[in-house]
């Protein structure tokens, strides 16, 4: 019973955060912005990983995987860090319609 | 569970703050902040090496390549700033209200889970975990590294040529 009402947490959080993460991605032009909507998706996903790792007794199981997750994370906001960079040096701006303005 | 609770709805308010904020250091700060208290709720749910992953990289490493970021921008002039500032207002207003009504969806729809848990796991310890059990993985994770590492270097390589 107590297992049950801690996954219906843990699941409203994970939704809500997706809600805020996807609404994020989707509404706003800066890339900055949306490199931040993703974030919050990605710890929605961690923390949706360790819960179920935490609720069916794989906990080890899931802290390997979420440190999987850390680093690709890591990764991905490196590059896209710099490729927001680039864009900002070559347009002078983060607002993404500027993309249609890419030649090459 | 009531600590976890106030924890977890910190955790959905502060990721919001960041969302909406229209400033992009107090959307960083607030990112290291959501990471913090993620790294609190592992700790409780007794996950402490995935905690301690979370707040150096993500609560670290991560805010200091966001502020390094917000910093090599400039900011834009006060007229245009407010300008895009009603412009987000009008866009980002509906973001609480879509929250209220999906928590509201599912206070009101409990779903009644009856979840079939999988037997324990035999292995607690996740160094064993990590380093004998999944250990191709790590191999994956270090070309993922080398990866970044990669595309790093070809981002911010000189031009040679303007064939380039």
């Amino acid at each position: 019973m107590v297992i049950d009402q801690l996954f219906w947490l843990f699941f409203m959080t994970f939704i809500l955060l997706l809600i805020e993460g996807f609404y994020c991605v989707t509404v706003t032009y800066n890339l900055f912005r949306i490199l931040i909507g993703l974030e919050v998706l990605i710890k929605a996903v961690t923390l949706f990983v360790i819960a179920a790792g935490y609720l069916s007794g794989h906990l080890a199981l899931a802290q390997s995987i979420v440190i999987t997750i850390i680093v690709i994370e890591v990764v991905v906001v490196v590059v896209a860090a710099g490729i927001i960079l680039g864009f900002f040096r070559e347009f002078d701006s983060l607002n993404v319609k500027n993309a249609r303005r890419m030649k090459g | 569970m009531m600590l976890l609770s106030v924890l977890l709805i910190l955790l959905v308010l502060i990721s919001l703050w960041a969302v909406m904020t229209p400033l992009l250091l107090r959307a960083a700060i607030g990112l290291a902040a959501t990471s913090a208290l993620l790294t609190m709720i592992m700790y409780q749910l007794g996950a402490p090496l995935a905690a301690v992953f979370e707040l150096s990289v993500c609560a670290g490493l991560i805010s200091v390549v966001f502020v390094s970021v917000v910093s090599l921008t400039h900011r834009l002039p006060l007229k245009e700033f407010m300008k895009r500032r009603q412009s987000r207002i009008k866009r980002f207003i509906f973001l609480p209200l879509l929250l209220v009504a999906a928590l509201a969806i599912m206070l009101t729809i409990k779903l009644p889970f009856q979840l079939q848990l999988p037997a324990a796991d035999k292995i607690s310890d996740v160094r064993v975990m990590l380093w004998n059990i999944r250990r191709i993985d790590l191999f994956g994770q270090i070309m993922a590294l080398l990866a970044g590492v990669y595309g790093v270097l070809i981002l911010f390589r000189g031009r040679k040529t303007d064939g380039d």
